[in-house]
């Protein structure tokens, strides 16, 4: 049942061969045998959770069922949802109790579907491994000694590792589409704009994007029909017509699925910096999308390298700003101790923010500063019109982008913790298209074997053209009925066992 | 040496809107405190910011009032630094595109001792919507303040003038006229007192010929105009003190204390701050079309500049009655009304600015609480016009409708104040006047034309100052031959 | 732009994070290396270049100045730090926040 589709699940309640509350309690049962070694969650509350379950299975006895009702769904812990500990993976809000709900999670409550708990994530969704969060690291389903990728982390071992039906995560720099790479599942990065931030905890508020995590890329379909649309509480929430994600998915081909399709091959993504092993299996599934119908012509997007500078300068500076209201005034985390009122600022800000979250607030604070500002956040605000003017360009030629999501597969936990440099090149195929505000997705295309012979997922990216959402998932959809890579699951018989 | 002092204000304008500028929180002041401090206000962990349509209007209005340029494209930025009452950390405002460019308000400078009064146009460098802080609150909790952010997020227009004025008056007369053209056109309710209103002063001094700029001390929100004026005077001295006896000054924000009347150096500011302003990614570029500009320019009164010319042309009134009547709506709209009522321009305009401002002024009353209304002030002066009272006799009438003795018609009656115009009774006062002042006559048939007024006055005594002034001396030089 | 710890006590002050000598040592190496990450931008030219805020050309939309929130203060508050310093207690009183005296 746990590897089902979410149609599946959808139609096994609708036919009442189970219920929402049994779906849900076996989740939570995996959960509670899993959890522990792997670390995805950090909120659980199952009376709440099972309340929902319950409501669910009336609403299905009552005839009014929607796609996503009674399915067990895991929320990034950067959403606030009321009544549940909404922490963002930092102390600072280690006891924070949401007291209102994100756009996201009322689009979830209002179809019925069953919020499972709340999953582990990088602090303030600030890294590409989940060790920085205060919850500790998650662990990587497939190999426990290696991280999940991040900042979506706990969602993505949940995805993986089979802990919930599918998850929500968010993406700045590639928060979604690196830990599906390194994980092995489908993750989207809508469009900016297509899904509200309201109630979603402010990374860099010009970049930051959420998005469904899960098997398939005809999950995240169904997941998107939920999460997408319009929020007048979200000033940068695009008032567009509501769309139906999986609308091109089953439509009947008659000869190869995706003739005349156009995807243009990035050169700079398969430049210095990324594995062999990785490059092999992303060829591969560029093989098999030729079979499929589709023409591959090679394009450039020259300015990829300078995405991460820009990278580094913009989502600091903005979440130097965005981190201001952590201040141990109104919520959050104050200092035990403190003589004034300096002292209570810089003590509650100093004990409640971890390395990572603290070295991005001093970049951020430095590059906006009096005399920095025209050199470093205008100058990353012009090279980002010119990252988003090379893509402008490449679908003139094209209609998807592929190319890796990430340079490796999973990392040793520890290995580049201490070497944020090392750790930001992670995001270097992901970050250009949050600068542009494009869609991008990770679809599993395969294992490559790790130095110690562990074989590990990886990813395809598929960049589209804003709004083309739809057609992205068509296109991973098409590679998935004709490969099986996104139902391999991860071997944790060695945990079940013990438990 | 001689010394000339440099002022230029910063006002921030409390917007009459319902809302916030960023959320649906009430702005209702006097509320309990955080009663109306919505997730937004307290900047709960993930909301965001959405721009009130009525605040934008309020900012267009102000820009077409003072003939500014108004943006096509405005951007909100953000201003950073901690304070308690400030709960995201930043202050939402405008910085490199404000939303109003440069304008210009003309104001009417008081006469002082022998100075005359004059006008002076006052150039506004540009004014921006922005969000008001909330407010700490002293002494609730021993070595505690108290935050209260009802009045976070409250939307202000933040309007900055050239340094453009060179004295305490002329800083008054500016902020006394943006005052009043915030309230004339619905924008503020100017009310000072709970901080509606709130003016910073930038004061520096220079050698007088001097074209270089002083060092500036900002004197923070001053909330009455008296205050204003004293401080820029103890400022203005203490900062000719200082180079005098070789100081420096440098530059600060100060607070004025009404109760020793000085200025001091706030000790919170002292750090340089650094607001590393940038672009809020929130909100997105503001537009303004010329549509836009079109339909607010429909909701907006008779400004006070046109109405003025209006005056002069419609009601024969001076250049300078007209700028002191068009000075207040409150004042204008009284005296239109007084006009209506059938009022002739000129005495309707003398006596609104006349005895109505005095007796207002004496009991700090405002014209909406005034005892004698518009009707009541124009049958009075219809009743000088077709000389049933003499401008003496309506002074005593005017007294007693405020006091509220009733109708002036009855007032007269009662008082007997009516002016005796009967040529018969007139004359037979003159003939006991000249009977009984022999000598008088004679000195004015000797030449004396001194004399002549000492019959008038002789004779308007003996009518106990009920006959008529003019027939009185009509009738005495016929009598008298001259 | 070589930074030194000086620096880094600098920027962090003004961003209210305490910084010991040791953490700021650290930090500055961290910091470096990331700086020079950075400057890879100033080999670009963009001489009229505009800069980008937003990846939407898209304008700011207006809000009905309609209130539509209530009064939340007690739920509000029942979220409030705990005021330290001896006690236990939340920082509000009176329905305010409590923070130490404000000094003018």
């Amino acid at each position: 049942m746990i590897n089902q589709s979410l149609a599946t699940l959808s139609q096994m309640l609708a036919e009442k061969q189970v219920s929402s509350v049994e779906l849900t309690q076996t989740f939570l049962d995996r959960i509670d045998t899993l959890n522990p070694d792997i670390n995805a969650y950090i909120a659980l509350d199952q009376d709440k959770t099972l309340a929902q379950a319950q409501a669910a299975d009336a609403r299905i006895a009552a005839g009014n069922a929607l796609p996503l009702t009674g399915i067990p769904i895991a929320q990034k812990d950067i959403f606030c949802a009321k009544g549940w500990q909404t922490t963002c993976g930092s102390k600072m809000l280690e006891n924070f109790i949401a007291p209102y709900d994100a756009h996201v999670i009322s689009q979830f409550d209002a179809v019925g579907a069953v919020n499972l708990g709340k999953t582990n994530m990088d602090e303030f969704a600030m890294g590409s491994s989940n060790e920085t969060s205060y919850f500790g690291g998650v662990k990587n389903p497939w190999d426990l000694t290696r991280v999940p990728g991040g900042s979506s982390g706990g969602s993505a071992a949940a995805v993986a590792a089979r802990l919930c039906a599918a998850a929500t995560g968010t993406d700045t720099g590639g928060s979604i589409r690196q830990p599906a790479s390194l994980c092995g599942f489908t993750g989207l990065k809508p469009t900016y704009g297509v899904v509200s931030r309201y109630g979603m905890i402010a990374f860099a508020s010009s970049l930051d994007q959420a998005g469904p995590m899960a098997k398939s890329a005809e999950d995240c379909a169904l997941m998107m029909n939920v999460m997408a649309g319009f929020d007048e509480r979200d000033s940068t929430s695009l008032n567009r017509k509501k769309e139906d994600y999986s609308r091109y998915l089953n439509q009947p081909v008659s000869g190869l699925p995706l003739a005349g399709l156009k995807i243009g091959l990035p050169k700079e993504y398969f430049a210095e910096g990324l594995d062999a092993a990785v490059a092999k299996v992303v060829m591969d599934a560029v093989a098999e999308y030729k079979k499929l119908g589709a023409e591959v012509i090679e394009i450039s997007l020259p300015n990829t390298g300078l995405s991460i500078p820009v990278y580094y300068v913009l989502a600091p500076a903005e979440a130097s700003s965005n981190l201001s209201r952590y201040d141990g005034v109104r919520y959050g985390h104050r200092a035990d101790q403190y003589a004034d009122l300096m002292e209570m600022y810089c003590k509650s800000r100093a004990e409640g923010f971890g390395a990572e979250v603290k070295r991005r607030i001093l970049i951020g604070t430095y590059v906006l500063s009096a005399g920095y500002y025209d050199a470093y956040y205008l100058k990353a605000q012009q090279i980002r019109r010119l990252i988003a003017q090379d893509f402008v360009e490449a679908f003139k030629r094209c209609d998807v982008i592929v190319g890796p999501a990430a340079p490796s597969t999973a990392f040793k936990a520890g290995e580049k913790v201490d070497d944020p440099v090392a750790m930001y090149l992670q995001d270097i195929y992901t970050i250009s298209t949050n600068l542009a505000g494009l869609p991008g997705m990770s679809v599993p295309a395969g294992f490559a074997q790790a130095n110690d012979g562990v074989p590990l997922p990886v990813g395809l990216q598929i960049i589209g053209n804003y709004f083309d959402e739809a057609r992205m998932l068509n296109v991973a959809h098409q590679y998935q009925r004709v490969t099986d890579w996104h139902t391999r699951m991860p071997d944790l018989t060695a945990i079940e066992g013990v438990a | 040496m001689e010394w000339e002092v440099v002022i230029g204000l910063e006002t921030h304008a409390q917007l009459q809107t319902n809302t916030k500028i960023f959320s649906g929180a009430s702005t209702a002041f006097g509320a309990e405190p955080n009663t109306q401090a919505c997730e937004v206000s307290i900047a709960l962990p993930g909301v965001l910011p959405v721009l009130n349509k009525e605040a934008v209007h309020c900012a267009i209005k102000f820009g077409l009032a003072v003939n500014a340029e108004i943006a096509p494209r405005s951007v909100f930025a953000r201003k950073n630094y901690f304070y308690p009452d400030l709960p995201k950390g930043y202050q939402i405002s405008q910085y490199e595109l404000p939303v109003v460019g440069k304008g210009a308000v003309t104001i009417q400078v008081p006469a002082a001792g022998k100075n005359p009064a004059y006008e002076k146009v006052v150039n506004i460098t540009r004014a921006h919507l922005e969000e008001d802080a909330g407010k700490s609150v002293h002494g609730a909790v021993e070595g505690m303040s108290g935050i209260d952010l009802n009045r976070a997020g409250t939307p202000l227009l933040e309007i900055v003038t050239e340094p453009d004025m060179r004295s305490a008056a002329e800083a008054v007369a500016y902020a006394k006229k943006l005052h009043e053209l915030v309230q004339w056109i619905g924008i503020c309710d100017g009310n000072m007192q709970e901080g509606s209103f709130r003016c910073d002063v930038n004061v520096s001094v220079r050698p007088k010929g001097s074209d270089k700029l002083g060092t500036r001390r900002e004197i923070k929100n001053l909330n009455s105009f008296r205050f204003m004026q004293q401080a820029i005077e103890y400022e203005t001295r203490w900062q000719i003190e200082t180079l005098e006896d070789g100081g420096t000054i440098h530059q600060a924000t100060v607070l004025f204390n009404p109760d020793t009347g000085e200025t001091r150096a706030m000790r919170s500011k002292e750090e340089a701050n650094d607001y590393r302003y940038f672009p809020d990614p929130d909100l997105l570029p503001l537009e303004i079309t010329e549509a836009d500009k079109a339909q607010v320019k429909l909701l907006m009164p008779e400004l006070p500049s046109a109405m003025k010319a209006r005056f002069e042309a419609e009601y024969g009134l001076t250049n300078y009655d007209a700028a002191t009547l068009t000075a207040s709506r409150a004042l204008a709209d009284y005296f239109v009304a007084t006009v209506n009522a059938g009022a002739e321009a000129k005495p309707a305009a003398n006596w609104t600015m006349g005895a109505i401002s005095a007796k207002l002024n004496a009991e700090e009353k405002s014209l909406a609480d005034s005892p004698v209304t518009a009707v009541q002030l124009a049958s009075l002066l219809k009743r000088i016009a077709d000389n049933t009272i003499s401008n003496n006799a309506a002074k005593q009438v005017f007294e007693a409708m405020w006091n509220g003795e009733g109708e002036v018609d009855a007032i007269i009656e009662a008082k007997g104040l009516k002016q005796v115009s009967d040529t018969g009774a007139i004359e037979a006062i003159i003939d006991e006047v000249l009977a009984a002042n022999q000598a008088m006559v004679e000195e004015f048939k000797a030449g004396k034309e001194k004399a002549f007024n000492a019959l008038v006055g002789q004779a308007m005594k003996a009518s106990k100052g009920k006959a008529n002034p003019a027939q009185v001396n009509e009738i005495l030089k016929t009598k008298l031959g001259a | 732009m070589a930074l030194s710890t000086d620096d880094i006590k600098k920027i962090a002050h003004l961003a209210r994070i305490e910084v010991s000598d040791d953490e700021a040592q650290a930090t500055l190496a961290k910091l470096t290396g990331i700086m020079g990450l950075i400057e890879q931008m100033q080999a670009v030219d963009t001489q009229g270049i505009a800069p980008m805020s937003h990846s939407q050309d898209v304008v700011q939309r207006l809000r009905d100045d309609v209130v539509n929130k209530t009064n939340q203060r007690e739920a509000f508050q029942q979220i409030a730090p705990v005021l330290g310093n001896g006690s236990a207690e939340r920082a509000v009183d009176h329905g305010l926040y409590l923070v130490p005296k404000v000094i003018e």
